[in-house]
C-alpha cells in the first residue's frame, strides 16, 4: 500500500495529549506509523487542522426503519438528487439519505466510523444489505434488546447467566455490535396498547418493570466484558418532566464497574440525552434541565453519554420507540409510519419540522447544546443529532460552529420568534464557553471511541492505530472572523483517509475505500437452555424459521472485521 | 419588458425535461445563452439550442422577461418552472409539471397541459385554455404541502386529484372534473363550474369548494348546513351548504370548530 506524509498541520489528538502542535502524521500499509520512507507522497497541511478520522455513536442510517423513511417521504429527495459524478453513484435525500449519499457525505466531512444505533434483530438481514451499500465507512450495528421476548422472560428471574448467552447468540447470528435498549418494556407494553413512562411501571403479560430489564441488561453486559456499554434511550423520550425518568435510569447504573479488556470505562451511555433532559409540566412552561442531568453525569465516571442536537431542520423522525411515535403524530398531525417486530421490538416513524419560530423547537435546540457545554469531560459527551431524529447528520459541521462561538450562539437567540423563552426557559444565554478543536477531537473521536471499546483501533493518531485521518482547511493560529468559516471548513475536508487509503481530496470523494462491517464475536460457556429456548420460540412464534434468521456470508457481511471477546472463564 | 421566442425545431424522441425554461433562468442572458442552458433527454443532459431556434435576448430581471414557445412542445415537462415572475405563453399544448413550483408572474398555455401543473405552486396566475391534467395545483408525491398561493385558471375540463392538499389560492375550472377534489386539503379555494364525480373533499379540514353543475357521489363526512343566496366568480344564485369532512381532525378557531365548505349550486 502506498506510504504518505501529511506534513507541518495542526494535530488536535486527545490519544496522544497533541493540542494543536505543528506535526507530521505519518501512514503505511493502512496504519499510523512514526515515520516512512523519502518516496512518502507528501500532503501539505501547513495551516490546516488535522485530526483522526471522525467516530459516529448514533444514528439511524441502515435498515427497515430508515428505509420506511425513504419510501414514504418521496418529498425528501426533492430536489436533492445528485447524478453518478466522478467517483461518486447517484444519490439524494436530505434527512434519510441514500445509502451512498449517507457514505459520501459522511466521509467529505471527515467521519470514518459510524455505528447504526438500532437494528431489529429479526431484519439484520436489510440492515447488513444497507450497511454494505454504503461505502467508505467502516460501520457497525446495535441490535435492540430492551423489549425482546427471551430477555424479559429471563431477567423477570434475574437469570444474568441465560441473559448473557442469548446476547452472544444475538450479536453472533445478528453480526451485531453491542446492546441497544429503546424504552425498555415500553415497546413491547404498546403492542397492548400501552406504554412505560417511568422505570416502575410494569410490561403488560411480562410482569417486569424497565428498572428490572435495565439493571439486568448492564449485569449480563458486564458478564460477558463486550467491548461498548450498554447503550440506551430511557423511557418517557421527550415529554415534560422528563429528566426525572432520566435521572432514575441513570442510578440503575450506581455502584457497577464496568469490566472489559478494551479500555472502556463506562457502564452505560445515555443517547440523544437533549430528548431526555425536559422539565416542566407541559409544552406551555416546558424547561431546561440540562444542568440537572450533566451534574449528575459529570460526578458519575461510570456513564457516557451523546447529546441529540436539535439542528433546526425539516427532518424524520424515527425511533425504535413506537408509542413515543404515535404521540407525535398527535401533536404535529404528519404522517405516521408503525411497524411491530415479532417477539423483538416495534418502531415509528413521523416527519418533524424544528422551526425556530415554535418556542419548543427553539428551547430544545438550547438544551442540546447546554448539554454538551456543561459537560466537564469531553472524554465522556459526544456530539450527535440522533440522526435523522433531531436533525440530519450533515449539519455537524453547524452544531461545531454553535459550539466553539458564542458569537453564533448569539446570532441564533436573535434569529428566534420567542428568544424571550429560550433565555427564560434554558440557560444557553448566560455561557460563555467556547469548545476548542482539541475539545472537538475528544468529544468527536477519541471520547466514542474509547465509549465503543475501539480506543486501539480509532479515534486517535497514534502509530499502531487505523490510518483514518481529517485535514480540515481551517487554521487554528488565526482568529475567528466569521463562524460560519468553521461550518465551512468541517464541511468539506481538504483530504480524508480511511485505514490509509485517501477517500475525499478537496471535498471530492476520490476512492471508495475498503468499507468494514464492526462486529463482536463472544464465546460462552454452552448454554444448552438457551438453545433450547431459542428453538421452541422459533418453532411456536416466529413467523421464519431459524435457518433464514442469520445474516451469513458474503452477501451480507462481505468485508467483516470481527472483535473477538471470550466469556467462558468468567465466574457469576 | 423583452420578448425571447423558443420555438421547436428539432422534436425530442424521449421526453424532454427543460426545467431551465423560466424568466428567471433566462433573465440577463443573451439567445446565444439561453441556447446554452441545459435540458435531459432521458438520462442523456444536452442543450436547448439543441431542439430549439431562439431568438430575442431576455430582459435584465425575471419581471423583464416573456417567453413565447412556439411549435410542438407536448413532449416537453417543465416550462415555466419555480418562475417567481414575468410571463410565460406557451402557443400550444404541454406535458407535465408546468408552472410548476411557481411563484410570481404570469403563465399562459394555449393548449393542454399534462398532470402536475402548478403543483405546490405559491403564488402568480397560471392559465390553460384547453383541459388540465390529474393533481392540479396538489401536493408533490409524499408531501403535505400543496397550492398555497395564486391563482389557476382552466377553460376546459381538469383531471382527477386537483388541489389535493391544498391549503391556499384559488382554483377555477370552467369545465368539468374527475375523482378527487381537494383531498386533505387545509385551505384555499375551488371553484368548478362544471359537473365533478366522487370523492369530493374527502378528508379536507378547511378550504372551500363550490360545484356549479352535479355530484355524482357525495363524501358521506360532509353533512348539510343550510341554504345560502350569493355570488360566485360573478355568477348568482343559491347554493346548498355542506360541511366537513367530520371524519376528520379539525382545528378550533375562537371555540368554533373549524369546517371546510362545500357549495353545490342549485
Amino acid at each position: 500500500m502506498s506510504e504518505y506524509i501529511i506534513k507541518n498541520g495542526h494535530v488536535f489528538d486527545p490519544v496522544q495529549g497533541v493540542k494543536g502542535d505543528k506535526a507530521d502524521v505519518s501512514i503505511k500499509d493502512g496504519k499510523i506509523v512514526d515515520k516512512v520512507g523519502s518516496g512518502a507522497k507528501v500532503i501539505d497541511a501547513k495551516g490546516k487542522t488535522v485530526m483522526a478520522g471522525a467516530v459516529e455513536i448514533h444514528a439511524h442510517i441502515a435498515g427497515p426503519k430508515v428505509n420506511m423513511g425513504r419510501i414514504y417521504r418521496p418529498e425528501d429527495k426533492l430536489f436533492t438528487c445528485t447524478p453518478t459524478r466522478g467517483m461518486e453513484r447517484m444519490g439524494g435525500g436530505n434527512s434519510i439519505p441514500t445509502t451512498f449519499k449517507t457514505g459520501y457525505e459522511y466521509a467529505k466531512m471527515g467521519y470514518t466510523t459510524a455505528m447504526e444505533a438500532a437494528m431489529p434483530p429479526l431484519f439484520s438481514r436489510h440492515v447488513h444489505e444497507e450497511i454494505r451499500d454504503t461505502p467508505i465507512i467502516d460501520e457497525a450495528a446495535f441490535p435492540v434488546f430492551g423489549n425482546n421476548w427471551f430477555v424479559l422472560e429471563y431477567l423477570k428471574d434475574h437469570e444474568i447467566e441465560n441473559t448473557a448467552a442469548y446476547i452472544a447468540w444475538l450479536l453472533r447470528v445478528t453480526k451485531g455490535y453491542a446492546v441497544k435498549v429503546v424504552n425498555p418494556g415500553g415497546t413491547e407494553a404498546w403492542a397492548w396498547g400501552l406504554n412505560c413512562l417511568s422505570v416502575n411501571d410494569p410490561v403488560p403479560y411480562f410482569d417486569i418493570t424497565p428498572a428490572e430489564i435495565v439493571k439486568g441488561l448492564i449485569e449480563a453486559n458486564e458478564y460477558l466484558g463486550l467491548p461498548h456499554s450498554l447503550h440506551i434511550h430511557p423511557n418517557n423520550l421527550g415529554n415534560p418532566g422528563c429528566y426525572e425518568t432520566t435521572l432514575d435510569t441513570l442510578k440503575l447504573a450506581e455502584g457497577i464497574k464496568a469490566r472489559n479488556k478494551f479500555g472502556r470505562e463506562q457502564v452505560m451511555h445515555l443517547t440523544h440525552s437533549q430528548f431526555h433532559s425536559y422539565g416542566g409540566t407541559n409544552w406551555g412552561d416546558f424547561e431546561s434541565k440540562a444542568k440537572e442531568i450533566t451534574d449528575y453525569v459529570n460526578k458519575n465516571k461510570n456513564i457516557t453519554i451523546d447529546t441529540g442536537n436539535v439542528t433546526l431542520d425539516e427532518t424524520t423522525t424515527m425511533t425504535a420507540d413506537g408509542p413515543f411515535e404515535h404521540h407525535l403524530t398527535g401533536l404535529n398531525h404528519l404522517k405516521w409510519a408503525n411497524i411491530d417486530v415479532e417477539l423483538e421490538t416495534g418502531s415509528g416513524v413521523v416527519p418533524y419540522i424544528y422551526s425556530p419560530n415554535i418556542s419548543v423547537c427553539a428551547i430544545q435546540w438550547a438544551i442540546g447544546l447546554e448539554i454538551a457545554l456543561l459537560s466537564k469531560d469531553p472524554m465522556r459527551c459526544y456530539i450527535t443529532t440522533d440522526h435523522p431524529n433531531a436533525g440530519p447528520f450533515t449539519r455537524y459541521p453547524r452544531v461545531i460552529k454553535w459550539l466553539m462561538s458564542t458569537k453564533a450562539r448569539e446570532a441564533q437567540i436573535n434569529a428566534f420568534k420567542h428568544k424571550d423563552k429560550v433565555l427564560s426557559q434554558t440557560g444557553l444565554g448566560t455561557m460563555d464557553r467556547e469548545i476548542s478543536l482539541y475539545e472537538i477531537a475528544q468529544m468527536t473521536r477519541a471520547g466514542p471511541a474509547k465509549s465503543l471499546g475501539l480506543s486501539g483501533m480509532c479515534g486517535g493518531l497514534k502509530p499502531g492505530m487505523d490510518a483514518d485521518v481529517a485535514v480540515y482547511d481551517f487554521n487554528p493560529d488565526k482568529p475567528v472572523v466569521n463562524p460560519d468559516d468553521i461550518e465551512k471548513a468541517f464541511s468539506r475536508c481538504a483530504h480524508v483517509f480511511k485505514s490509509g487509503v485517501e477517500v475525499v481530496t478537496n471535498g471530492e470523494i476520490v476512492n471508495n475505500g475498503h468499507k468494514r462491517t464492526l462486529w463482536v464475536n463472544v464465546k460462552v460457556k454452552e448454554n444448552p437452555q438457551v438453545m433450547r429456548d431459542i428453538n421452541e420460540k422459533f418453532l411456536k412464534y416466529y413467523s421464519i424459521t431459524q435457518a433464514n434468521y442469520e445474516a451469513l456470508g458474503h452477501h451480507f457481511v462481505p468485508n467483516p472485521y470481527t472483535v473477538e471477546v471470550d466469556a467462558t472463564q468468567v465466574q457469576v | 419588458m423583452e420578448t425571447v421566442t423558443i420555438t421547436m425545431k428539432n422534436p425530442p424522441a424521449l421526453y424532454l425535461e427543460a426545467d431551465n425554461v423560466s424568466p428567471d433562468t433566462f433573465a440577463g442572458k443573451t439567445a446565444a445563452q439561453i441556447g446554452d442552458l441545459s435540458v435531459h433527454e432521458g438520462n442523456t443532459t444536452s442543450t436547448l439550442g439543441k431542439y430549439f431556434e431562439i431568438s430575442g435576448n431576455a430582459g435584465a430581471s425575471a419581471a423583464d422577461t416573456k417567453i413565447v414557445i412556439k411549435g410542438d412542445v407536448k413532449k416537453v415537462k417543465y416550462l415555466g418552472f419555480k418562475m417567481s415572475a414575468g410571463e410565460v405563453a406557451v402557443e400550444g399544448s404541454t406535458d407535465q409539471y408546468a408552472g410548476a413550483w411557481m411563484t410570481g408572474g404570469k403563465m399562459q398555455v394555449k393548449g393542454n397541459v399534462d398532470a402536475f401543473a402548478g403543483i405546490a405552486m405559491k403564488g402568480g396566475e397560471l392559465s390553460i385554455e384547453g383541459n388540465a391534467g390529474n393533481y392540479l395545483g396538489a401536493a408533490y408525491r409524499g408531501d403535505w404541502r400543496g397550492m398555497s398561493g395564486g391563482r389557476i385558471l382552466v377553460k376546459g375540463d381538469a383531471g382527477s386529484d386537483i388541489g389535493m392538499y391544498m391549503t391556499g389560492g384559488e382554483m377555477i375550472i370552467n369545465g368539468n372534473v374527475d375523482v378527487h377534489v381537494c383531498t386533505h386539503a387545509e385551505g384555499g379555494k375551488v371553484i368548478i363550474k362544471g359537473n365533478a364525480k366522487t370523492k369530493v373533499g374527502g378528508q379536507m379540514v378547511d378550504g372551500t369548494i363550490f360545484v356549479f353543475g352535479t355530484i355524482d357521489v357525495m363524501m358521506p363526512g360532509f353533512k348539510p348546513a343550510g341554504e345560502v343566496e350569493m355570488e360566485v366568480d360573478g355568477v348568482k344564485g343559491k347554493f346548498a351548504h355542506y360541511i366537513g369532512d367530520t371524519g376528520e381532525r379539525h382545528k378550533k378557531k375562537k371555540g368554533q370548530v373549524v369546517y371546510a365548505n362545500l357549495y353545490k349550486k342549485i
